[in-house]
């Protein structure tokens, strides 16, 4: 042994003692003395298969039983009994690793031993103020101290919230023994064996005691604080490698982590589940000459389970799925990628599509949310993601079927919008960071001008999707919208085609090439005539915007003027 | 059932009711089972357990309980509703199956939900249960590395009592003659196609469940009647406690906080897929077969335009198809989520 340093575990052992008994004695083996305590809840025929398998083991000891439930006082009573009696039987010990049946040593016990013996007075306990919150995942912070914690969590949840409530509405707040400063960490520590003494032998321990008997889960505050009282150096962080998830709950550990444990270079890992024969098998790692002093570097498996748990708190952005069906408006990110609308641009020039598709790094879809069929790029029947063109299908989950889209294509998604396509996704796409949208209001009169049907039949069509649009422009001027949305109409678009478009252009792809020629545009001529015909005939248009030519007023043909009168 | 809602009462007291009517049809049908072979008495208290109907299966059988053997599945309860191609004779010698023998309706039996629900009722409390068709094979994060009562350990220590395992259509490329499915052949050899994004989901309020349908079979069946389609939302893995009641097919159970097996803040819970293995080269036969006996879902409609689309040589491959990799291709994909398994 290096150093003089003589390590003591004490083992809190709850299920699973088969387990617990290996742990045990790769423990002892290693070359630490081992105080067992076994939870006296556990089944007896268990407890006596556990001590057949430990018989004859110099280095191990039983300390008292206790019933033990989480997040409670008897815990700690547990671990001090253990810790008295293993000091107790054991004098020359001079460090204390507090353990449990399930927390796996992954280095050879002589490097632990070697790495204690390197500083042989510190106390390596996580110990952090619980006035800076932030340790904590998914519970109390400080209220953990100040309030009254008589029920059990785990097994009298209601009671617990409600006494919990009642105390806050009450304002009570409990008074700290004088002196403590209330810390917390992870209740896995190794402390030295003289402070471990002073802390058991403190003349105001019994004091101590009936603060933390009413504190919720001591085990993580009650030697964190009380080590600050008596300890010379604190290395706060712990030697154990054990994560929670975003609910306070330990992660297993799998044969499928253990490259992963292995490049942390940790000491101790939890918890270990009990199937996980592989790991079991192949740590600790044995002993190769001189005690390797690396430093654990956890860093990489914490990023790991960062990763996990942030899946599955915030999961991954515009995925709609059997496990993630986030309600409106909680969505984390309504889309997963940005993705662009044109609204208008194909009524004024027929090949807008075509035109576009050169130009920007993106698909450029015709109209998806077309009433007939979907059209996709080219055309296909079944277009990104198996996705069919059939609009039917497309209606029974308009939202899915976008955010489908645009989460499995590689590429930006473009698509032309209208007054005549499905109009469900107005609010959703309106609300979505992701969006730009681009719109040239009544641009739809343009296919309407130029189609040559009874003025009767124009005029009724002119009524629907001008309601259409109004009510469209109704969701893009509120206050929640969250998209990009640049609304012209259509007089205006006219004015100045080039630089509008070069604009959007660049908005939605900084790389693409200046717009230097525009694709042919539709003929605009005895556009104004028409306004002022459906205006005399009672429907005001209100989307065109003012200032089309008033040269087209005399081009327009006599026919329509009849139909009208 | 179909009484119930007609009555004024509360939607909750309704549902009690329809679980209590589930759970006493069970049981006044168990005399429909015959035991053939029963091995209950082998069953360990933590077994995993598989719960499974069938009907002229054998050419699968030798696969689907190696695969779930290999998984974890201690046990096999199974129900044969007729079948005459000697898969009894082959179940009565597997050591870890219990065989009952039927020969009632399947329609009349809910599609054999009664069967198994009495089945479930009498040898499943307290323990895992799977609840899976022949065709059906079981995916969840981490497959690979794990086996089935890891999972069933972590969701024990999470709190959680029912998995779901959405279905996933799987397919050839070319039509589903071309290549020949044999016995013991692992039939994701052939059939290793899928559609990857086209699904699409609505929630039902009253039962608490995700409705999902889409997939190759809508796409290329449904396309005039999207509605009709084949719901593939499945919960095929609970924690089994003789008050529960499947209610249509192993789509959602009640009570209905069972069915809350998805995140709506935003989060991903765990989930798995039921690789579905129906479009092999047997399946001809068996549409043919299913569209006479008219004992399926909705006069067997879901078969009569299989049987229509598959005559014709269809095939259900595209080019925008994935071939199937492994479970992380499908989580990738957003079909299933490790949640918070890491």
């Amino acid at each position: 042994m290096s150093g003089g340093v003589r390590l003591g575990v004490i083992l809190l052992c709850h299920t699973d003692l088969e387990m617990a008994a290996r742990m045990a004695r790769t423990w002892a083996d290693g070359g630490a003395w081992v105080c067992i305590h076994v939870d006296a809840k556990a089944s007896e025929p268990e407890v006596a298969r556990m001590r057949a398998a430990l018989a004859g083991q110099r280095r191990i000891i039983w300390s008292r039983r206790y019933r033990c439930g989480w997040g409670r006082f008897s815990l700690i009573r547990a671990t001090q009994d253990a810790a008295l009696h293993l000091l107790e039987a054991h004098p020359e010990v001079t460090h204390v690793y507090l353990a449990s049946g399930a927390c796996l040593p992954l280095r050879p016990i002589a490097d632990l031993i070697a790495c204690l013996a390197s500083d042989p007075q510190r106390d390596h306990i996580e110990s952090v103020s619980a006035w800076d919150v932030g340790w904590t995942v998914g519970g109390l912070n400080e209220e953990r101290f100040t309030l009254f914690f008589p029920f059990d969590w785990c097994r009298r949840r209601r009671l617990f919230d409600r006494f919990t409530g009642l105390q806050r509405r009450l304002r009570i707040r409990r008074r700290l023994p004088r002196g403590l400063s209330p810390h917390l960490g992870s209740q896995w520590w190794c402390l030295t064996a003289a402070t471990l003494r002073a802390i058991l032998h403190d003349p105001r321990r019994a004091q101590f005691d009936r603060f933390f008997r009413w504190c919720w889960i001591p085990d993580e505050s009650y030697f964190q604080t009380l080590a600050r009282l008596h300890s010379v150096q604190i290395e706060s962080r712990s030697l154990t490698l054990a994560k929670f998830d975003h609910e306070g709950r330990p992660f297993q550990l799998y044969d499928d982590h253990r490259p992963m444990l292995e490049e942390s270079r940790c000491f101790v890992a939890r918890k270990v589940w009990s199937g996980a024969t592989g790991l079991l098998a192949h740590f600790p790692r044995p002993a190769r000459g001189a005690p390797d002093l690396d430093p654990p570097q956890p860093a990489r498996f914490e990023r790991m389970i960062t990763r996990t748990v942030q899946r599955r708190t915030l999961g991954r952005p515009g995925l709609y799925m059997q496990s993630r069906f986030p309600r409106k408006d909680a969505e984390n990110g309504k889309t997963s990628a940005p993705y662009a609308v044109f609204q208008g641009f194909t009524d004024i020039f027929p090949d807008f599509e075509a035109w576009l598709s050169g130009r920007i790094a993106g698909d450029v879809h015709g109209h998806l949310l077309d009433p007939e069929t979907v059209e996709f790029h080219g055309r296909p029947q079944i277009g990104p993601g198996a996705i069919s063109d059939n609009a039917a299908v497309r209606d029974r989950d308009p939202q899915g079927f976008l955010t489908a889209l645009i989460r499995i294509s590689p590429r930006m998604q473009v698509f032309q919008f209208s007054p005549r396509d499905n109009q469900a996704l107005n609010w959703f796409m309106a609300t979505d960071p992701n969006a730009h949208l681009f719109v040239v209001t009544g641009a739809w009169m343009l296919p309407v001008l130029s189609s040559g049907i009874p003025f009767d039949e124009m005029r009724r069509i002119t009524a629907r999707l001008q309601r259409a649009e109004l009510d469209q422009l109704q969701v893009l001027h509120s206050v929640w919208v969250k998209a990009r949305v640049q609304v012209h109409d259509l007089s205006d678009f006219l004015a100045r085609p080039h630089a509008l478009l070069d604009e959007m252009l660049r908005q939605i792809d900084p790389l693409c090439a200046p717009v230097d020629s525009l694709p042919p545009m539709r003929e605009t001529a005895g556009l104004a005539g028409l306004l002022r015909r459906l205006r005399n005939s009672g429907l005001r248009p209100r989307l065109a915007g003012e200032g089309l030519p008033e040269d087209a007023i005399d081009a327009a043909p006599d026919s329509i003027r009849t139909a009208a009168e | 059932m179909r009484i119930l809602h007609l009555l004024p009462m509360p939607a909750r007291l309704r549902r009690r009711a329809e679980r209590q009517l589930l759970i006493a049809r069970a049981w006044r049908r168990r005399g429909a089972l015959k035991p053939i072979a029963d091995r209950t008495a082998q069953i360990g208290a933590d077994d995993i357990l598989a719960f499974v109907t069938l009907r002229n299966e054998r050419i699968r059988l030798p696969f689907f309980l190696d695969y779930y053997r290999r998984l974890g599945v201690r046990h096999f309860l199974m129900v044969d509703n007729g079948s005459s191609d000697g898969g009894v004779d082959y179940l009565r010698t597997q050591d870890d199956v219990s065989l009952w023998r039927t020969g009632a309706s399947y329609r009349k039996a809910r599609f054999g939900m009664d069967w198994l629900g009495w089945l479930l009722m009498r040898h499943g409390h307290g323990h895992w249960c799977l609840t899976i068709d022949p065709d059906e094979f079981l995916v969840y994060p981490h497959c690979d590395s794990r086996p089935l009562n890891a999972l069933t350990d972590w969701l024990d220590g999470i709190g959680r009592r029912s998995f779901p395992a959405m279905l996933l259509d799987m397919y050839p490329r070319g039509a589903i003659e071309d290549q020949p499915y044999a016995g013991g052949q692992d039939p994701f050899q052939i059939a290793r196609w899928f559609d990857p994004a086209n699904y699409t989901i609505s929630k039902n309020d009253y039962f608490a469940n995700l409705w999902i349908q889409g997939g190759p079979r809508t796409r290329a069946f449904f396309a005039d009647d999207p509605p009709s389609g084949p719901a593939l939302n499945k919960i095929p893995l609970v924690k089994w406690h003789w008050r529960y009641a499947y209610v249509s097919s192993t789509h959602m159970l009640l009570p209905r906080w069972l069915n809350r097996v998805y995140d709506e803040n935003g989060g991903e819970m765990e989930s798995g897929c039921l690789l579905h293995a129906k479009f092999l080269s047997t399946f001809a036969d068996k549409a043919a077969e299913e569209v006479r006996r008219g004992q399926h879902y909705a006069g067997g409609h879901e078969y009569r335009a299989y049987h229509a689309g598959l005559r014709g040589g269809q095939s259900l491959w595209c080019p925008e198809s994935r071939e199937y990799v492994d479970w992380r291709q499908l989580e990738d994909l957003g079909l299933i989520s490790r949640g918070n398994w890491a």
